[in-house]
């Protein structure tokens, strides 16, 4: 089982954490720090895989870790994970992101940490792998983010009167609103339901 | 109220503070921003909201206040606030909220959703952080997720169950039926989740393992079409097709064919193509061959397959990437146990790795070094494992200290080469080794009579060296006290003997006890060694002086003992040369060792006050310092078992009889009313046990144990035929004097790795003139095969007196042990 997963840069700044296990949110951030020390020590050419910090269940569970640019991928597994399985599953996920963001760089997962959760949610649940498939994993991810943006959005806000009423929601909606040069087709009102 | 700012605008600020102060700033204004947003219930912008809240979290900064709101997002019809909502309960909330409860109404209408994803979204929550409780509550929707005919929701509702039977294992029979055809599946991520889902069945409950070990072929067939099947561009990973796959059915394939032959043998065959089919070239193919090689040797394979995958980890250690180095350490240690010739073959590579620079390696390299040590190879294995000694980093060091001392204690070819070895340890790592470690080489030092002047003149030449290192000074100054009339004297044959004269060897032990190195305990230990050389050396002179010196030190454990010494030189004088000769060779019980030297170190001085008795009382004090300690440990006291009573004497005969193979039938005396203990319980073992022994009992001869003051005490052996591990030993007391001897209690201790349990006891008195005897059953429990040695101790009161003794018993016939 995967019990956490971290990103971060070469100073030790999250860009992602996810813990599959239950930790207080101080242990979270300390498990960060720690691990980015254990992590950040480590020379080029040694292997990738080191015991867990004390926070994490010690000897136990093992960091696998990848370091691409200015970030380190590190997942924390236990025992009944393969460890060259895990270091093909990081490099998956690396570049299913980069085909999600277009040579994916630090600042996309800055600002984008939302988008980079779902593809994680869509690789791994509950601590263990889900999917394997790039194309698979994309397939899905694009759909849920066009129903999204269908939507508007989280950062979508009401710049016209007009958006106002699409996001109300009201049981009866005119099929087609035709205001000006604006066409808004509404999108199958049962799969809303 | 203006709309609250955009995420992507909050991170940009964010990321313009320059200090944690900045930022910390920055995030409170915009925590209260949020705040009375929630509070003005703003539908609209709540997923914003939240969605900075979740950044702000991740960052390190508290964000309880969210929670709520992550289920009202959730509750919402629109799939952006959903999708917001389950990634803020994942993130924010955990089954220790009672909040997270009043998810579970929401996710169930949810799994329920004619849209996939948001189903999809509300599997994911629930397989992350659903609590026991919800888990119970929406089983049977997972379970009917899990039939569906949709593979995006199967394979999510299949990770869900494993989940669903983490949390609540009695669920596990729920999702039996629905497992039925999910391996005819041809979508890989199902394919890849149900495996996943049969593997935790599997693990958890051994009925399932047995069902679903009918499914081996079909898991074999799979990953031949994995292996056949040409260049699949969609689940292709470096050339090879869906690795991922490939491990886990390999993985499945190690839980179900273990200890089971059936399986194994229908596995043979495919794990032997995919060790010689797999491209080695990436990590890829590595990975599965390490699943492979695992696998291999977890379930019942042939010998061949076996040596196989030996090879493939003696290839992969030679392998230039560490990665694939370190995995095969660790497989190798794992087999090392079973397939202990095979690893031999490759000792050389996992020695080489000793000196590699990773640090994860070396370690593994030395706990594999340490386990392929064995009679033959100790010398040069010896020589390597003190080099990597000298040169490892300081986290290392004890361990392997301590590993090269258990090494040596096992398999040393001599006695000089064991001392040589030790010392050599301790002047390399002598600050990091145990501390038992000290009495242990002590111990073994006076054992080896014949190596005593080569041991005291070595150590007195590491002492010139170097006196930083505790335990070597602790060992060294020791010795010298023990010894230094052979240092003086210049009696070695193993060495060149080297000159040295009394004064010299005074001041190497004075420079210690001055020394700013030295620990409280080491100038003891001088102080100690000091005062013995009084009665080796012929300078007492020096030594009245150094000890009344420290007669006002302010260390008061120094200065007691240089009060006890002085008050030797004044008016014990005639004791002195008693109390300080040389010690006798201590004995090893199992592990209490350094509890016994400890004691002896105590013994000399505090007796110099008060007992009158000579030095040899020390063993027997020992003796019963030992008895004492192994009766604590062992909880070994007699057991009085409360059953209900029965008419003593008539009974007592009977058993004495049948129970038995006592020699001697006088009847038990009137005095049987006071027995406290029925003879119920020895009835039923004697007669129920009877036909458990086998007429080994007859082959076993009877010893005698003790026999002092008129008590004789003799043990009858029988083997207990169920458990060959289970001795049964019958004590018969008797008493030849005139008197009866009352309140007879015997006790009995064994070292530790033994279990000793003593039944009640026939009676408390032993008849005067051998007109009768005491019965009592002990049954030991010998699982290491050990040579059994056993300490007794026997309290009685005889003509009103109390008497006590102790003895122990070593001569036990090898057909009792063994």
């Amino acid at each position: 089982m995967i019990k956490a997963i971290l990103i971060f840069n070469n100073h030790g700044k999250p860009r992602l954490s996810k813990f599959y296990e239950h930790y207080t949110e101080d242990t979270e951030q300390q498990i960060i720090r720690e691990t980015f020390h254990l992590v950040s020590k480590r020379d080029e050419n040694v292997c990738n895989f080191l015991e867990g910090g004390m926070l994490i269940g010690g000897s136990d569970n093992k960091l696998i870790y990848r370091h691409y640019a200015t970030l380190y991928f590190v997942f924390c597994v236990d025992s009944s994970e393969s460890e060259l399985g895990i270091l093909d599953l990081i490099q998956v996920f690396v570049e299913t992101l980069d085909k999600c963001f277009e040579n994916v760089c630090e600042l996309d997962l800055i600002f984008h940490v939302d988008k980079v959760h779902n593809i994680l949610a869509e690789m791994v649940m509950g601590g263990m792998v889900l999917e394997t498939n790039m194309n698979e994993i994309i397939t899905q991810v694009d759909a849920q983010n066009k129903m999204e943006k269908s939507e508007a959005g989280i950062a979508g806000a009401p710049a016209r009167a007009v958006s106002a009423v699409k996001n109300m929601n009201l049981p009866e909606m005119p099929k087609n609103i035709n205001i000006g040069d604006i066409s808004i087709k509404v999108p199958n009102l049962p799969s809303f339901k | 109220m203006p709309a609250p700012i955009r995420l992507r605008e909050l991170i940009r600020t964010i990321r313009t503070a320059r200090t944690q102060a900045e930022e910390r700033e920055m995030i409170q204004k915009e925590c209260a921003a949020i705040r009375s947003s929630f509070r003005e219930e703003d539908n609209t912008y709540r997923c914003r909201n939240v969605a900075k809240l979740l950044y702000m979290h991740m960052l390190g900064y508290p964000a309880h206040f969210g929670q709520l709101e992550c289920l009202k997002l959730i509750a919402s019809q629109k799939f952006t606030d959903k999708r917001i909502g389950y990634l803020g309960a994942m993130l924010l909330l955990d089954e220790r909220q009672d909040v997270h409860l009043l998810m579970t109404n929401c996710i169930k209408n949810d799994l329920n959703h004619s849209t996939q994803y948001v189903q999809g979204l509300a599997l994911c929550t629930l397989g992350c952080m659903g609590s026991s409780e919800m888990c119970r509550d929406l089983a049977g929707e997972v379970e009917k997720l899990l039939k569906t005919s949709n593979s995006y929701l199967r394979k999510k509702a299949a990770l869900c169950a494993v989940h669903v039977i983490r949390k609540v294992p009695e669920l596990m029979e729920m999702f039996l039926p629905a497992t039925k055809n999910l391996l005819s599946e041809k979508n890989h991520g199902v394919l890849h989740t149900s495996v996943v889902l049969l593997t935790e069945m599997c693990e958890r409950s051994p009925d399932m393992l047995t069902h679903f070990r009918k499914l081996v072929p079909q898991l074999v067939r799979i990953l031949k079409n994995l292996i056949m099947s040409g260049y699949s561009p969609e689940h292709d990973v470096s050339g090879i097709s869906d690795p991922f796959l490939q491990v886990r059915i390999l993985r499945l394939l190690r839980i179900l064919g273990k200890s089971d032959d059936d399986s194994s043998e229908a596995m043979n065959d495919i794990l032997a193509q995919v060790a010689t089919n797999t491209e080695t070239s990436k990590n890829v193919g590595n990975a599965i061959l390490y699943e492979t090689v695992l696998t291999i040797m977890d379930i019942k394979s042939e010998s061949g397959l076996r040596v196989l995958a030996i090879n493939i980890l003696g290839r992969f250690l030679l392998n230039n990437d560490k990665n694939i180095r370190y995995v095969a350490l660790t497989s190798l240690l794992k087999t090392v146990q079973t397939d202990h010739n095979a690893v031999q073959r490759h000792r050389s590579t996992i020695v080489d790795c000793l000196k590699d620079l990773d640090v994860s390696i070396k370690r593994r390299a030395m706990e594999l070094s340490f386990a392929l040590v064995n009679g033959n190879n100790i010398r040069g294995m010896m020589k390597e494992l003190l080099y990597f000694l000298d040169s490892c980093d300081p986290d290392f060091k004890a361990d392997c200290a301590s590993g090269v001392f258990l090494a040596a204690e096992k398999y040393a070819p001599s006695k000089r080469w064991h001392i040589d070895t030790i010392m050599r340890v301790l002047t390399t790592a002598g600050s990091y080794v145990r501390d038992d470690s000290v009495p242990n080489l002590i111990q073994l030092i006076t054992n080896s009579v014949e190596m005593h002047a080569y041991t005291v003149q070595r150590l007195y030449k590491a002492l010139l060296d170097d006196i930083s290192q505790q335990p070597l000074v602790q060992v060294a100054s020791w010795c010298i006290g023990e010894y230094g009339d052979l240092l003086v004297s210049g009696q070695c044959e193993e060495e060149e003997p080297i000159q040295v004269t009394e004064d010299e060897v005074l001041d190497v032990l004075e420079g210690l006890l001055v020394s700013n190195l030295s620990a409280p305990v080491t100038r003891g230990y001088s102080l100690t060694a000091i005062m013995k050389l009084s009665t080796r050396f012929s300078s007492v002179n020096r030594i009245k002086k150094v000890v009344s010196i420290y007669g006002s030190s302010i260390d008061v454990e120094l200065q007691q003992r240089a009060v006890e010494y002085n008050a030797l030189f004044k008016k014990y004088d005639h004791m002195r040369p008693a109390l300080l000769e040389r010690m006798p060779i201590m004995e090893k019980t199992a592990t209490n060792g350094p509890t016994e030297i400890v004691q002896t170190n105590g013994e000399t001085e505090s007796s110099a006050l008060d007992s009158k008795h000579p030095p040899s009382i020390t063993q027997p004090t020992n003796q019963a310092n030992d008895l004492l300690d192994l009766l604590g440990g062992n909880d070994v006291p007699v057991i009085q078992t409360a059953l209900p009573t029965k008419p003593a004497s008539a009974g007592g005969e009977l058993l004495d009889l049948l129970g038995d193979l006592s020699l001697s039938g006088g009847p038990t005396p009137a005095p049987a009313p006071s027995v406290p203990i029925s003879q119920t319980p020895f009835l039923l073992d004697g007669l129920s046990s009877q036909p458990l022994f086998n007429d080994t009992a007859a082959g076993i001869p009877p010893m005698t144990a003790y026999n002092k003051n008129g008590l004789k005490i003799e043990f009858t052996f029988e083997r207990s035929n169920p458990n060959p591990n289970i001795s049964v030993i019958t004590i018969h007391a008797s008493n030849s004097t005139e008197a009866d001897m009352t309140d007879f209690v015997f006790q009995a201790a064994v070292p530790k790795t033994f279990q000793l349990q003593l039944l009640s006891p026939s009676s408390n008195i032993v008849p005067a003139l051998n007109q009768g005897s005491v019965t009592q059953v002990i049954r030991v429990l010998n699982p290491q095969k050990q040579q059994l040695r056993m300490r007794i101790k026997l309290t009685y009161t005889l003509k009103g007196a109390p008497v006590q003794d102790l003895a122990e018993v070593n001569n036990f016939p090898p057909q009792s042990w063994q």
